[in-house]
């Protein structure tokens, strides 16, 4: 399967290259009829995560209080009627505050990974694409930040930017985003980067080349839609892995600021009162879990179906 | 001589990249918004101000800074903590963190390891049975458990509620066994479902290839007895990947451990960069995180060195 680049170049010139599945990932591929179908494990997992996200958008006109809004009586007590998942240590409603946590646990999850796709994304391609130069740059330079734990970049990157005393909630939201998305870009950018290396040196990109095609075009209708599902696979664990190191950086008082809830810092706040009432803890970690397994899996869905060759690294 | 200029060249690498972590650390300070002496001692005086100054040589260019520091580090110092009465030296408490994080670790990896090698290899000799389907499905959950939450839940139920084991908190080997093991067991566990799931898993990948192999069905064919096969035979060459993993897994290994630390209350590097964090004691935590990336970046080589020494085809394929 592998070709260095002067074999590609000396080989005849191949037939024009079909642009089915079966021609790009040989005979693995399950039949098409197979292959369009998902699984109920993974509409489940869609319908959890979309779900969840819908709640969160619409959490406003769902039946539940304010998360800010304090129910003296439900303090530390467990589900009652009115109140399914019972009140925090200060009487807040848990379930609004999961709802409501959602907002900034996804925010920081996605955005994350939106930031660290674009610019992982970006480098990874043009460092598999042109190689050269850039690539004996970009390349030992994500590896550099792959030498420091992972945790600990982020936690250093957090601590340090939003130190500041009157840092605001949505300026330490960003802060949050950007350090775990600055974390993810040499995952994602070494991902991208193996797998442009694979894809452009197939024969439809020598093809597209013999055609005349800029580089430009090559790299982003040829190359790219090849490489996304392997992106896309990647992608979705990091998102879970995000939501979750959100939770740590929380623990260590660096997450997402409080009064706002994130499922990180409810946990956090939960610790305190956790042996009088621990179904805040448990409740929000059931969701933090149901998710996580959710994403998971659909990148384990996403790698199956496309056939992502992690050996590629 | 080749096998000496591979080594010189491997030296020269990690020396390049301890450089560039340690300078990331450095940086921490710069990134820092406004005077990084306001943010130490909040309410020192201008005297004490001034004196951290020069204590920091914040008057100096970065660079020279940067070796001034780095020299400090090399030698063992590790800078102050700050505060309005005195200030006292990190590296003190850290040589005493560390050990505790360390065992923390060294457990985990332990438990891990020996649930996932047996488990390993009995899903790779019963692939696509029931066995396997369901390991592989609790190995999948197990990977989706954040270890905070999982740390919280078994220290209600266990701790709390059972009582069986200690809460939160350390003990010392040096003062009572059975108390050590009672205060260490959850946080090891927790801090081991994560890695038995990933070495499980990979293990069975591994294993199910090697098991393919002529010389298993040779083993076979002489009427070596099931148990030698998989694991004398099969074994070995899979635990070469199994150890590459472990090496690199280290990573999520450390940031585990510092968090499960804050969980459980263990005096580790986690609860020290806990303080630091609250304290706003950037100096201390700038060591902290120098000194962590540092000691990661020398496992790996480690590992790197050991594998190529443990896999003669390594050794050979740089040779030629």
């Amino acid at each position: 399967m592998q070709r260095t680049p002067d074999a590609v170049a000396d080989a005849p010139l191949p037939e024009p290259p079909l642009p089915t599945a079966e021609a790009i990932l040989g005979e693995e591929v399950p039949p098409a009829g197979k292959k369009k179908r998902l699984g109920v494990g993974a509409w489940l997992a869609i319908i959890w995560i979309v779900g969840l996200l819908l709640a969160a958008i619409f959490a406003p006109l769902l039946p539940i209080p304010e998360p800010t809004e304090v129910f003296p009586e439900i303090a530390r007590k467990g589900p009652t009627a009115g109140h399914l998942l019972g009140g925090d240590t200060t009487g807040r409603d848990v379930l609004s505050r999961i709802i409501y946590g959602a907002r900034a646990s996804y925010a920081v999850g996605f955005g994350a990974v939106g930031f660290g796709l674009v610019i992982g994304g970006a480098i990874g391609l043009m460092a598999g694409f042109f190689r050269g130069k850039f690539d004996a740059i970009a390349t030992p330079a994500m590896n550099v930040f792959l030498a420091i734990p992972q945790f600990i970049l982020a936690l250093s990157l957090v601590t340090v930017l939003a130190s500041q005393d009157g840092v605001t909630g949505s300026r330490r939201l960003m802060v949050v985003i950007l350090g775990l998305g600055i974390v993810s870009v040499p995952l994602l950018g070494r991902i991208t980067r193996a797998n442009t290396l694979t894809w452009s040196e197939r024969e439809f990109v020598l093809a597209a080349r013999a055609m005349g095609a800029k580089n430009g075009r090559i790299m982003f209708r040829e190359v790219l839609p090849n490489v996304i599902p392997a992106m896309a696979s990647i992608a979705l664990l990091a998102v879970g892995i995000a939501i979750v190191a959100e939770g740590g950086l929380a623990l260590f008082g660096a997450g997402v600021q409080l009064p706002t809830p994130s499922w990180g810092n409810m946990i956090a706040e939960a610790r305190t009162s956790m042996r009088r009432a621990p179904h805040t803890i448990i409740f929000t970690s059931i969701v933090l879990f149901l998710t996580v397994l959710s994403l998971n899996y659909l990148g384990d869905v996403v790698r199956q179906r496309f056939d992502v060759r992690e050996a590629a690294l | 001589m080749a096998l000496a200029r591979t080594l010189l060249m491997k030296l020269g690498q990690l020396l390049v990249v301890i450089l560039l972590v340690t300078l990331f650390s450095a940086l921490l300070l710069e990134l820092l918004p406004g005077d990084p002496v306001t943010t130490l001692v909040p309410y020192g005086s201008e005297e004490q101000r001034a004196e951290i100054r020069e204590d920091l040589n914040l008057d100096d260019p970065f660079l020279i800074r940067y070796g001034r520091w780095l020299g400090d580090l090399a030698q063992g110092d590790l800078g102050n903590y700050y505060s309005v009465s005195a200030g006292e030296p990190v590296a003190d408490r850290l040589w005493e963190a560390f050990p505790k994080s360390l065992q923390l670790m060294v457990y985990a990896q332990l438990i891990g390891l020996l649930f996932a090698i047996p488990l390993g290899v009995l899903t790779a000799y019963r692939n696509g049975t029931y066995f396997d389907r369901m390991s592989n499905g609790a190995a999948f959950a197990m990977l989706a458990i954040p270890n905070f939450a999982l740390g919280f839940v078994l220290q209600y139920y266990l701790g709390v509620k059972l009582g069986w084991f200690a809460v939160s908190g350390y003990v010392p080997m040096s003062e009572s066994v059975s108390e050590h093991f009672r205060t260490m067991f959850l946080p090891s566990i927790t801090l081991a479902v994560g890695q038995i799931a990933v070495y499980m898993r990979l293990l069975r990948t591994d294993m199910i290839a090697t098991l393919q192999q002529d010389f298993i069905l040779m083993a076979k064919a002489k009427g070596l007895k099931n148990r030698r096969v998989l694991f004398r035979h099969a074994l070995r060459p899979s635990s070469l990947t199994l150890l590459t993993v472990a090496g690199l897994n280290v990573g999520t290994l450390i940031g585990g451990a510092l968090i499960v630390e804050v969980v459980f209350n263990i005096p580790g590097m986690g609860l020290l960069l806990f303080e630091a964090i609250g304290r706003r004691q950037i100096v201390a935590f700038q060591s902290m995180v120098a000194i962590i990336a540092v000691l990661y970046v020398l496992v790996n080589f480690a590992v790197d060195a050991l594998y190529s020494v443990l896999d003669p085809r390594i050794r050979h394929a740089k040779n030629t």
